[in-house]
């Protein structure tokens, strides 16, 4: 204890072959994704310039490139911002049902059952989209322009296929909402359980206890996983390339059957018949998808985080 | 003890019985509502719909109210929510149920023998079928894995294993991020390399594969991730005492006791790419006859068979629609299947642990 000769320092732990080839591969693939993304970036803005730089009667549609992208962005905020209204409340009720109304025997099944609903491919929530939905909706959209139809959103004429902004916006509500629920669900799952504890001690109802100890808690879960809908429903291609009847222009009404477009949709059925410049265009309105999707996903991770964060310190 | 206790309890008042409705009554009054809201919509044209639209609302007001009046507003309240919660969950099943259903009873007609030996080559009309587009999606999406998989995986590792400081917090990041590139952005910039390099208007089956691998990548590492996570660090501090070297160690010890969770990981990953349209659509193409090689021109996919039969079915169009509405059965099946499989192999492989 009182020795003044300080142990022996052990020798530095020798670097094996083995070890430094091991780390470098894993480190290589680590920072090849990190290239793949700059290289989305530097691919997609290469083969955007031309379009860019292209006089404005050279773009389809003669407005230039700005007037070519802003009605499909529109088209794709809107069918974005209908999906997010009506996802958001539902996901958050069915996942508030299976993390504490479910019987606990079956609440696992059930989140898997939900589960089911991401992994069906989007073409084929198209077909669904087009042959059911649609035609389903049709007695609604004529009912809504009876009546509702003093509201710019209702002003019709109603379409008689159904193939409108607002069947695209539900059955993009339909694909997002497992991706928001499985989100809602883990937070509130992790709420604390002596918070929980706490409320029904107090003599709180489940519904009491729900607000008080799990809402707050999962509020920014919630918002991060909305938003991570938000940027699965704005890159949504095939389904609403086969169910929306797109003609162009911008417009709020969501029953007609003249609506605009979206980027991704666009993309998807002008490219296979494109050349030239067309192609140029189509990637430049891509590069601004990109551009905004990844905006929302990396907000919708930061306010993830910032809770993961907030619930490690507890 | 006891005595203390008789005494202390009439001090403080007559303990309050709260009344509870019986357990059965809720579900009593809210098929009483569903009645009622039957004969609500008989009374406009009976539907299906309008019933059970009406029902449930019926049905929770009737709830609410009864509750109110016996239970209170507490109660009530929380007999409110319960009715909207499960409603929600209920209004979820909806479209899984009728999108199955859907598909079902249409691609169920050409679910035949000559669906599966057949390709389009010099169909027109009656028969035909997808022989070239399922092979053609299992050869590109087993390129897909086999490119995706070792990346995907090494950096799973890194994450876990090696990464320190802010190159990991990067990497995590932006992993994080490019789960969220949309599908269709995947496929031009799959597009967009290989024409710098070939020229415009190129479609090639390695093209679709480098599409699918940047989405399917960040599944890999994100699940591989959180699988390599829940190796005890007892089990590498065991190994690291025994004189193993580190990347021995990962390969004998961590790999090895992950193996199931990393096999659901890809399995699910292979189950998300599958499916995928939008990228194969533009960068692979379609066509009738069986291309078998990636290098070589444009290759038929199911997703984009599928999506071309119903959009452009030809003349006369039943009989394409039809071979549509299959192929889109045999893709959720497949779906399915890779979904099931995944969660069984992590069923019956896990390690035990024996915590």
């Amino acid at each position: 204890m009182t020795t003044t000769t300080a142990p022996p320092q052990p020798a530095p732990p020798k670097r094996r072959m083995g070890d430094r080839v091991f780390a470098g591969s894993t480190t290589g693939a680590g920072v090849l994704i990190l290239l793949v993304l700059a290289g989305v970036a530097i691919f997609l803005i290469s083969e955007a310039w031309p379009a860019v730089m292209a006089p404005a009667r050279d773009i389809p549609g003669g407005h230039g490139l700005s007037g070519y992208i802003a009605p499909l962005l529109f088209g794709t905020l809107m069918a974005a911002v209908i999906a997010l209204l009506v996802a958001t409340p539902l996901a958050v009720a069915i996942a508030l049902y299976i993390t504490y109304y479910a019987p606990r025997r079956l609440a696992a099944a059930m989140g898997y059952v939900i589960d089911l609903l991401a992994a069906i491919p989007s073409v084929v929530y198209g077909f669904w989209g087009i042959a059911t939905l649609a035609p389903a909706l049709v007695p609604f959209y004529a009912w809504a322009q009876m009546h509702l139809g003093f509201l710019p959103f209702f002003a019709g004429p109603a379409s008689a296929t159904g193939r409108t902004m607002l069947t695209a916006g539900l059955m993009l509500a339909v694909m997002i909402l497992p991706i928001i629920s499985a989100i809602a669900r883990e937070v509130f799952g992790q709420a604390p359980a002596l918070h929980r504890e706490a409320a029904l001690a107090l003599g709180a109802t489940r519904w009491e206890m729900i607000r008080m100890a799990v809402l707050p808690y999962g509020k920014s879960g919630v918002i991060g996983g909305a938003m991570l809908g938000l940027g699965r429903a704005l890159g949504e291609t095939l389904a609403i390339a086969i169910v929306l009847s797109a003609s162009g222009g911008i417009t709020f009404n969501l029953i007609s059957s003249s609506n605009p477009s979206t980027i991704a949709a666009n993309i998807a059925l002008q490219f296979p018949e494109s050349t030239g410049l067309d192609v140029n265009t189509l990637i430049a309105s891509g590069l601004a998808l990109f551009v905004i999707t990844l905006a929302v996903n990396m907000l919708a991770r930061w306010v993830v985080n910032r809770r993961a964060d907030f619930s490690g310190a507890n | 003890m006891t005595a203390t206790r008789q005494e202390a309890a009439p001090a403080h008042g007559v303990v309050e019985h709260s009344r509870r409705l019986a357990r059965p009554a809720p579900w009593g009054l809210f098929a009483l509502g569903l009645l009622l809201g039957a004969a609500l919509s008989a009374l406009t044209g009976f539907s299906v719909v309008l019933t059970v639209v009406y029902g449930v609302a019926l049905g929770t007001l009737a709830v609410y109210a009864v509750s109110r009046a016996v239970e209170g507003r507490r109660t009530s309240f929380d007999r409110l929510v319960t009715c909207i919660v499960t409603s929600a969950f209920a209004l979820a099943m909806v479209p899984l149920v009728s999108l199955v259903w859907t598909v079902l009873s249409r691609g169920l007609k050409r679910l035949d023998g000559d669906f599966f030996n057949s390709s389009m080559l010099g169909i027109v009309g009656e028969g035909g079928g997808a022989y070239h587009a399922i092979f053609g999606t299992l050869v590109i999406t087993g390129i897909t894995a086999v490119i995706s998989v070792p990346i995907g995986l090494l950096t799973a590792i890194y994450l876990v294993e090696y990464g320190t400081g802010r190159l990991k917090r990067w990497i995590t990041f932006l992993v994080d991020v490019m789960t969220g590139i949309p599908s269709i952005v995947a496929g031009l910039f799959a597009y967009a390399l290989f024409a710098l390099f070939f020229g415009p208007g190129i479609r090639l089956g390695i093209m679709g594969a480098i599409a699918l691998s940047v989405l399917m990548i960040p599944v890999v590492v994100r699940s591989s991730e959180e699988v390599l996570k829940l190796v005890p660090t007892e089990l590498r501090e065991a190994s690291y005492a025994l004189g193993v070297p580190k990347w021995r160690t990962i390969l004998k010890v961590v790999v090895p006791t992950a193996i199931a969770g990393l096999a659901t990981g890809v399995t699910l990953a292979v189950a998300r790419v599958i499916g995928e349209t939008a990228p194969l659509l533009i960068t692979v193409g379609i066509i009738n006859g069986t291309n078998l090689d990636p290098f070589q021109g444009r290759m038929a996919t199911l997703p984009v068979f599928a999506y071309y039969q119903l959009t452009q079915p030809g003349f006369p169009p039943e009989f394409a629609i039809d071979r549509a509405w299959t192929a889109a059965l045999i893709l959720i099946i497949l779906v399915m299947a890779l979904n099931i499989v995944g969660r069984l192999i992590s069923r019956f492989f896990a390690p035990k642990t024996g915590r």
